[in-house]
């Protein structure tokens, strides 16, 4: 899967899921200043993300995620 | 030092009758049922297929879906109902309240739609598919703390669970914490939403439901001798409570005065009402002796009345106990006939039909009360509205764990 369509699909979680105004969500976007997703939220998102590409993440893994960006270079590295 | 006196400056309410007071008022006194078949949820399994539910009220639309989702429906509720309360206090809810403000709100089961939920996933997908939000749904300070948040609300705060007397006991605590001088204002209140599939399933197998599955708006039908349970309601009511001092320096309109709280315990039974509603009779009377006031001033009761055989004989004895002779004198409606039981959010709700009452001089009547019991022989107000001049009304809250709470309100 190409680094854009992963993009497409994260964009299309956290619109349809989590009702994120689309504009906002963009690759620099940062989750929690941007997006407003907390440290609750993040663990929906780790949720919402190992369901739609089927994998797992460690929340070791997360520690450096901190933008839609960086989230989509972790999904792209991982499928 | 003589107590401040308490006024209330705002209501905000929604509830199975509607998404306002006014519209909540005029179906009241018309007596108007928010009673019908449940609609959230398929009811094929469940021996009780109807309820009292909010409607037309979409929480996406009014919060935002981001908001929204991270919150049960009692909390959607409990904003909801705040900020109008809010609002009709003359207060803006985009300004933080402060710490001059403090919270106190009811429940009886709290966030128990996100509990199911969470159970349902973790027994289909594992502990790893919880909702990382179901804590902070189903806790039941959950209501209490969103609403703090959302309006800045930095004062004390309490989360009081007496079941079906909670919000009753939020009215009363809030008006000790006014009367006190730990605050000037308190956001006091009571949200329930409990028409869930499991919370019906369970309430029915304690027989505590009515089964009138045919006639869902005639099923709540207080002190009528055919009565067979309540009628389980969803809502939210809000009432601003202040300083009297307070709202007169600001001009605020003042809709009465909370006179007397009366808080007791049966030591009894998890459900049943002691015999003769011994901790009913004691409630009452603490709640009158605070409002230095007797039997002879009470114009008006506003009932516990739950349309279960054993509350509405315990409370009528209860209240020939107290009151004497009086007892076939004063005026008694249960509202819960046209809300259904609105659990922790009944106190609350009541408290605002007991102001409004004693405001606009109308008694809302006991709907469905057709067959006389005679056990049940007092004047409850039946089937129709009521117009009297009043000045002193009280209100009934009594709940499973054998919780009562009694408020007495005044209209100057």
């Amino acid at each position: 899967m190409e680094a854009n369509e992963v993009f497409e699909k994260v964009k299309g979680l956290f619109v349809e899921d989590l009702g994120i105004d689309e504009s906002k969500v963009t690759m620099d976007a940062k989750l929690e200043e941007d997006l407003e997703i907390d440290s609750l939220g993040i663990v929906e998102v780790v949720m919402a993300f190992e369901d739609e590409f089927e994998i797992e993440i460690d929340d070791e893994e997360l520690a450096d995620v901190s933008t839609v960006g960086q989230a989509v270079n972790l999904l792209h590295s991982k499928i | 030092m003589s107590k401040r006196r308490v006024v209330v400056t705002g209501l905000g309410t929604i509830n199975p009758l509607g998404n306002n007071v006014s519209d909540s008022w005029e179906n009241l006194i018309n007596g108007k049922s928010g009673i019908d078949n449940i609609t959230s949820f398929d009811t094929a399994d469940l021996p009780v297929t109807f309820a009292g539910e909010v409607k037309n009220f979409d929480a996406n639309e009014y919060m935002g879906k981001q908001h929204a989702r991270k919150l049960d429906r009692s909390g959607h509720l409990s904003i909801y109902a705040a900020e109008q309360a809010l609002l009709d206090a003359g207060f803006n809810p985009e300004k933080r309240m402060g710490s001059n403000c403090g919270i106190v709100f009811g429940t009886g089961i709290g966030g128990i739609g996100a509990t199911e939920d969470a159970v349902r996933v973790y027994d289909e997908r594992g502990a790893s598919r919880i909702n990382p939000l179901a804590i902070t749904q189903l806790m039941p300070n959950s209501s209490t703390g969103q609403v703090a948040i959302k309006f800045g609300i930095e004062g004390p705060s309490l989360t009081i669970t007496t079941a079906c007397a909670a919000s009753a006991n939020a009215v009363g605590e809030a008006k000790n914490m006014i009367e006190n001088g730990i605050v000037d204002i308190v956001v006091a209140g009571g949200t329930e939403s409990g028409t869930t599939p499991m919370t019906i399933g369970a309430f029915a197998q304690i027989r505590a439901l009515s089964t009138k599955n045919d006639t869902p708006a005639e099923a709540c039908s207080p002190f009528d001798k055919n009565r067979d349970g309540f009628v389980m309601a969803e809502g939210s009511t809000v009432l601003i409570l202040e300083s009297e001092e307070s709202a007169k320096s600001r001009d605020a309109k003042i809709y009465g005065y909370i006179v007397g709280y009366g808080s007791t315990t049966d030591a009894h039974h998890i459900t049943a009402p002691a015999e003769g509603g011994e901790g009913a009779v004691r409630a009452m009377d603490k709640a009158l002796k605070d409002a230095n006031l007797s039997v002879d001033n009470v114009d008006y009761i506003n009932a516990h009345g739950t349309s279960t055989p054993a509350n509405d004989k315990n409370e009528t004895s209860a209240i020939k106990t107290l009151f004497g002779a009086k007892a076939y004198e004063v005026d008694i409606s249960s509202t819960k006939s046209m809300t259904g039981h609105l659990l922790g959010g009944a106190g609350a709700f009541e408290s605002m039909v007991c102001l409004l009452s004693l405001q606009k001089g109308v008694i809302p009547p006991t709907i469905n009360l057709n067959n006389k019991d005679e056990e049940c022989d007092l004047n409850y107000t039946p089937n129709n509205a009521v117009n009297k001049e009043m000045n002193i009304a009280m209100s009934n809250s009594f709940g499973f764990g054998g919780h009562n709470g009694v408020l007495v309100f005044s209209k100057t």
